[in-house]
């Protein structure tokens, strides 16, 4: 399978990574490079074989249902959340104005 | 009930109706992190960093998500996968920080079950009919945004982001409106009886995407529009009503239906495109590589299956036959979990003060409860849940009604001052002198004067105008100032006129 | 007194705890080596303040009596992939520079906690990305270590641990954080002549680590020998209840259980690895290993891999899948760069923020990744590689019938100079070729220094054990490392 400058231009969107035209040109040999190299894995013959979940056998574990338990991982540290904000107004994140 | 059709141009539209409804699941915190879910917190209080996506962050699952949504999937008697995984469904907005919902697509929570619905609350022994539910699956919820607080930008809280919700995804099974609003108001009514969602439109802890397609009868399928987030059992059957006129319009018109994401606004009660969500929709599902599969033992599904309460349809079944009720009363007292509750509290103490068995009063309790509280109730502007009147002391006044210390008619007089000063029914009755009375003495003498002002009807009555009898009994209460007794004086009527 | 620089993890440890010098003087002596070496480019911050204070909580415990941690006295360079609350962590991006966390990830805690200080936050490919340090921010890494042709070609400390390979062996800091995806403390140790394991996919929490591919991520050390991995292995291991796919074992005392002999045990030469055209410098050291291990009394077998040669491609669909997802949340809406063209709406935002945040390679795999996922092709790109590693998976199970650790070469070839393959992706994937097979199974393994080629330049080999066996690599590489005698001796020239 070879991807054309389309392909890239659409991928590249899905991605939301804006691409120049001269990068755009650029990444398309590249991406078919990779893309034409991994395809040997179609040789395999996979018959029967459960694709990979686990890594190293081990169970999901699930926490118990409380809040705050650690505060790591639990809520009531706004400023903590809103630190980094590029922009950051009255508690919200500030973002474009959206139209629904 | 007669099949729902749409009249066009070109003869009789059919409408099929899939719901996805989104509740969300009843737990203190949000389902891969500790924060806490409350309705109305401030903004970004309740966001943990791995709600917030920071750089790093894990997600680990809440047990109480997984175990709520195992015992709803056993209370629509659906299919539960003992194997099930999270996957990442990709796309890009500023209500979902981590760029991917995490959700399940390929293996769910919950596999096929059905709803038995009744398709017309006043008429239970009508027609029922079942609705496919396909699956239900664990995901987290997105965060809001505000667009009306600032000229140029939309404004992001995400509280909500990450609370755990269920999609219960139905099959195409409904053809109307009526049968819309059966299905999610039977959805909601197990929900609240299970407890994992509170049900609460209005917050958005329950909500529906409606999928609405029209056909001409017996035709395949045709395409369908999604329009999300319909937040009451109301605007679901007015999005069906509009959506379903709107498309036999365009195609009849000789246009085709999109398939889109659509809108729905409350405010006109139609439908509108949704434009922002509806670029090229790839969502690159794949197995959330964070988390292991989860893997349910016996043992767990055994303790949620004996965590079950007693289900609405086993419910109104038992109160059919094991309590004698009516089918309709039947229906109305198991149609909310809450109901239901009161109702059995008031029928332990009801046969507890009268010494009796629960199935020798059920009939009492019921009529009255439907009857009477609920009219009483209606009256004042309040409901069942917030009844000043408690189970126990409604116990009382059925009592005194049991027993003959008063009437029915008196009865409703100590119900509506029972309402209004919160007092019990024995101490109002009481005060009020409102006992009635049972002793043949007094009351044979009230008869002996009724008859004796009333020689020409009592000669009537014993040439056989057995009609007579009811001026008797009127005039004998009057005299008693309704305090008396009717089954005592019917006795004593009977046996002076005999 | 003796230059403190020049002594590893243990000594360091031990000679504070005996007094014969303080933490203070250690971190000074550091600090001061840091401060000197700007032409390596191996950190991108340096925090000397947190290093010296961390020292003098040190020197304070022990005025007190107080225990000192396995890592006390120790200052290390923590690889700037980890969240380190207060200093920024930049995954050596641009979309990342100036993000300073609230929040220490579980692996850095651990070591502080066990008494380590931090030196600064080492460069790094961008994101962990690449295999020569080139693809970072904030330039590349130069090798300590020159060719001794006389060319004086700067060459790549490999990647994506790139600063820490290079602060180790420029003696910037004893030892130093790595993570590895399909190689990335492996390759680097290698072309520095330094040690460096990966322990088995879930020893180290992942939970505050900056997230490259999650099936596949994992923390390690790096450090100067065997045993200065051993212990510093032992500071970042453990359960963490944050990371759901934490193992939850108890941490074993490797270094009490440290032996070299290696009488009933039996090494793997997997036969697949041995590939035409193989450099024969790297052949003869893979020889050397070979020989040194059945003179430390080990059997040696021959085992089969077959599925060795689908490793890389596997690797190359799995990686980017799970980065492109990963690195979605680099937005501009909560942190890091935003790029906000004139009148752009939320959309155009995201696209011209990644455009500039994100580098070349960075791009390129996050195009990979978006497009395997895509509708249509899901299954045949992504589903067929995740059945081809399972397939690796039993590969090595199999083989560990046959034998308790592996040993192959760690890299193709020795250090390449910088410049030399970042025109060609392919070639500079193919670098990964032996280190990726044991990260698809998520297996523990380690590099050692085995010597120098003929240019002058180290060559690591490598161990891969059972799951959960850090402690027969660990113990195998003390064999060999005992066997090779490597000093690590370099000309400082910086
Ligand atoms: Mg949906
Ligand atoms: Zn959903």
């Amino acid at each position: 399978m070879s991807v054309d400058t389309e392909t890239v231009a659409k991928i590249a969107a899905l991605a939301r990574i804006k691409l120049g035209e001269d990068e755009l040109a650029g990444m398309v040999p590249e991406l078919n490079a990779i893309l034409g190299w991994v395809e040997q894995l179609g040789e395999v013959d996979v018959t029967g074989i459960e694709p990979m979940t686990a890594v190293i056998e081990n169970t999901l574990r699930l926490r118990a249902d409380a809040i705050n338990a650690d505060p790591l991982t639990g809520g009531d540290r706004r400023d903590d959340i809103l630190a980094n904000a590029p922009v950051a107004e009255h508690g919200f994140f500030g973002v474009p104005k959206v139209i629904e | 009930m007669s099949e729902y059709r749409i009249q066009g141009a070109t003869g009789e539209w059919e409408v099929v109706i899939g719901l996805e409804v989104h509740a969300q699941i009843k737990t203190n915190a949000k389902l891969f992190s500790g924060a806490a879910t409350e309705f109305g917190a401030e903004p970004n209080t309740q966001v943990s960093l791995i709600d917030a996506a920071m750089p790093g962050m894990l997600p680990v699952p809440n047990e109480e998500c997984i175990r709520q949504a195992v015992r709803t999937g056993m209370a629509i008697n659906a299919q539960i996968n003992k194997y099930s995984r999270f996957d990442r469904k990709n796309y890009f907005y500023a209500d979902l920080p981590q760029g991917y919902q995490i959700s399940q697509l390929y293996h769910p929570i919950v596999g096929p079950g059905a709803i038995e619905v009744i398709l017309d609350d006043k008429d239970p022994e009508g027609s029922t009919k079942t609705i496919g539910v396909e699956r239900i699956h664990v995901e987290q919820d997105a965060g809001k945004l505000m667009h009306d607080q600032h000229p140029t930008m939309s404004y992001v809280d995400l509280n909500r982001c990450g609370v755990a919700l269920m999609e219960i995804v139905s099959d195409p099974d409904m053809r109307s409106p009526a049968e819309a609003g059966a299905y999610v108001r039977k959805l909601r009514s197990i929900l609240r009886y299970v407890g994992s969602c509170d049900g609460n439109m209005e917050e958005g802890s329950m909500r529906a995407d409606v999928n609405v397609s029209v056909r001409k009868p017996g035709e395949p399928f045709g395409t369908r529009t999604e329009t999300k987030n319909v937040n009451s059992v109301r605007f679901v059957m007015q999005t069906i009503e509009h959506e379903a006129n709107r498309q036999v319009d365009v195609i009849e018109s000789g246009g085709a239906i999109v398939q889109e994401t659509r809108l729905f606004d409350p405010n006109t009660g139609t439908t509108r495109s949704m434009r922002s969500k509806e670029d090229a929709h790839d969502y690159r599902y794949f197995p959330d590589p964070d988390l292991l599969p989860v893997e349910l033992d016996d043992g767990f599904l055994e303790s949620c299956r004996n965590s079950l309460p007693e289900l609405p349809d086993a419910k109104r079944h038992r109160y059919e036959t094991n309590l004698g009720l009516s089918a309709y009363n039947a229906g109305v007292l198991t149609a909310e979990v809450e109901t239901a509750r009161w109702f059995e509290h008031l029928l332990n103490h009801t046969a507890a003060k009268q010494g009796k068995k629960e199935s020798e009063v059920a009939k009492q309790a019921a009529n009255w409860l439907i009857s009477e509280l609920f009219g009483a109730l209606n009256k004042v502007g309040t409901d069942l849940a917030a009844s000043p009147v408690s189970p126990e002391g409604a116990a009382g006044l059925l009592a005194l009604i049991g027993n003959g210390t008063i009437s029915g008619s008196i009865a409703k007089q100590v119900l509506e001052m029972m309402i209004e000063t919160g007092d019990s029914a024995a101490d109002i009755v009481e005060r009020e002198g409102l006992k009635q009375e049972s002793d043949t003495g007094a009351i044979e003498a009230k008869i002996a004067e009724v008859l004796a002002a009333n020689e020409d009807k009592v000669a009537e009555y014993r040439g056989g105008k057995d009609k007579l009898f009811g001026f008797f009994v009127g005039q004998t209460m009057k005299a008693m100032q309704g305090k008396a007794n009717p089954q005592v004086v019917n006795e004593l009527l009977k046996k002076l006129l005999g | 007194m003796a230059d403190l620089t020049e002594l590893g993890v243990a000594a360091i440890r031990d000679g504070v705890a005996n007094g014969d010098f303080s933490a203070v003087e250690v971190a000074e002596a550091f600090n001061a080596n840091v401060a000197a070496a700007g032409e390596l480019n191996a950190f991108i911050v340096a925090t000397p303040d947190a290093a010296l204070d961390a020292a003098k909580a040190t020197d304070a415990k022990r005025a007190k009596g107080e225990a000192l941690g396995k890592m006390g006295g120790v200052p290390i360079g923590m690889k700037d992939l980890f969240a380190t609350r207060g200093v920024q962590t930049s995954a050596a991006s641009h979309i990342l520079e100036g993000f300073t966390p609230e929040y220490e990830s579980t692996v850095s805690q651990k070591l502080w906690d066990a008494g380590a200080g931090m030196l600064g936050k080492l460069n790094l490919d961008q994101f962990a990305m690449g295999s020569s340090n080139e693809t970072s921010h904030f330039g590349n890494v130069v090798n300590p270590w020159k060719r001794n042709d006389g060319s004086d070609a700067a060459l790549a400390p490999g990647g994506s641990s790139g600063g820490s390979s290079a602060a180790v062996a420029a003696r910037l800091c004893p030892a130093a954080t790595g993570t590895d995806t399909g190689g990335s403390i492996r390759q680097p140790a290698a072309f520095t002549g330094i040690t460096g394991i990966k322990p088995t996919y879930g020893r180290c929490s992942r939970w505050g680590i900056v997230a490259f591919a999650s099936s596949l991520d994992q923390a390690g050390p790096m450090a100067r020998d065997v045993r200065d991995c051993t212990i510093m292995l032992e500071a970042m291991a453990g359960f963490d209840a944050k990371d759901s796919t934490s193992l939850e074992l108890p941490v074993p005392d490797w270094e009490a259980g440290l032996s070299a002999d290696m009488k009933g045990k039996r090494v793997g030469i997997p036969r697949e690895y041995r590939m035409d055209g193989m450099d024969a410098d790297v052949a003869k050291s893979w020889d050397d290993g070979i020989a040194w291990l059945k003179d430390a009394g080990a059997e040696i077998v021959e085992i089969n891999l077959p599925h060795t040669k689908y490793a890389l491609p596997a690797y190359y669909i799995i990686a980017p899948a799970e980065a492109s997802s990963n690195l979605a949340r680099y937005d501009g809406v909560r942190y890091g760069l935003r790029d906000l063209p004139e009148g752009a709406g939320l959309q155009d935002m995201y696209a011209a923020t990644r455009a500039a945040g994100f580098g070349a390679e960075v791009k390129r795999r996050i195009l990979i990744g978006t497009y395997v996922l895509s509708a249509g092709f899901y299954d045949a790109y992504y589903t067929q590689a995740q059945k081809v590693r399972t397939l690796i998976s039993h590969d090595f199970k199999n083989a560990f019938n046959e034998c308790d650790v592996i040993l192959a070469p760690t890299c193709p070839s020795a250090a390449f100079a910088l410049g030399e393959k970042t025109n060609d992706p392919l070639s500079m994937y193919l670098n990964d070729v032996f280190a990726v097979p044991a990260s698809l199974a998520g297996l523990p393994a380690m590099s050692v220094p085995a010597g120098l080629n003929r240019e002058g330049l180290p060559l690591g080999l490598q161990l891969i054990g059972k799951a959960f066996d850090e402690q027969g690599v660990l113990n195998a590489g003390l064999a060999l490392e005992q066997a090779a005698g490597f000093s690590g001796k370099l000309e400082k020239w910086w």
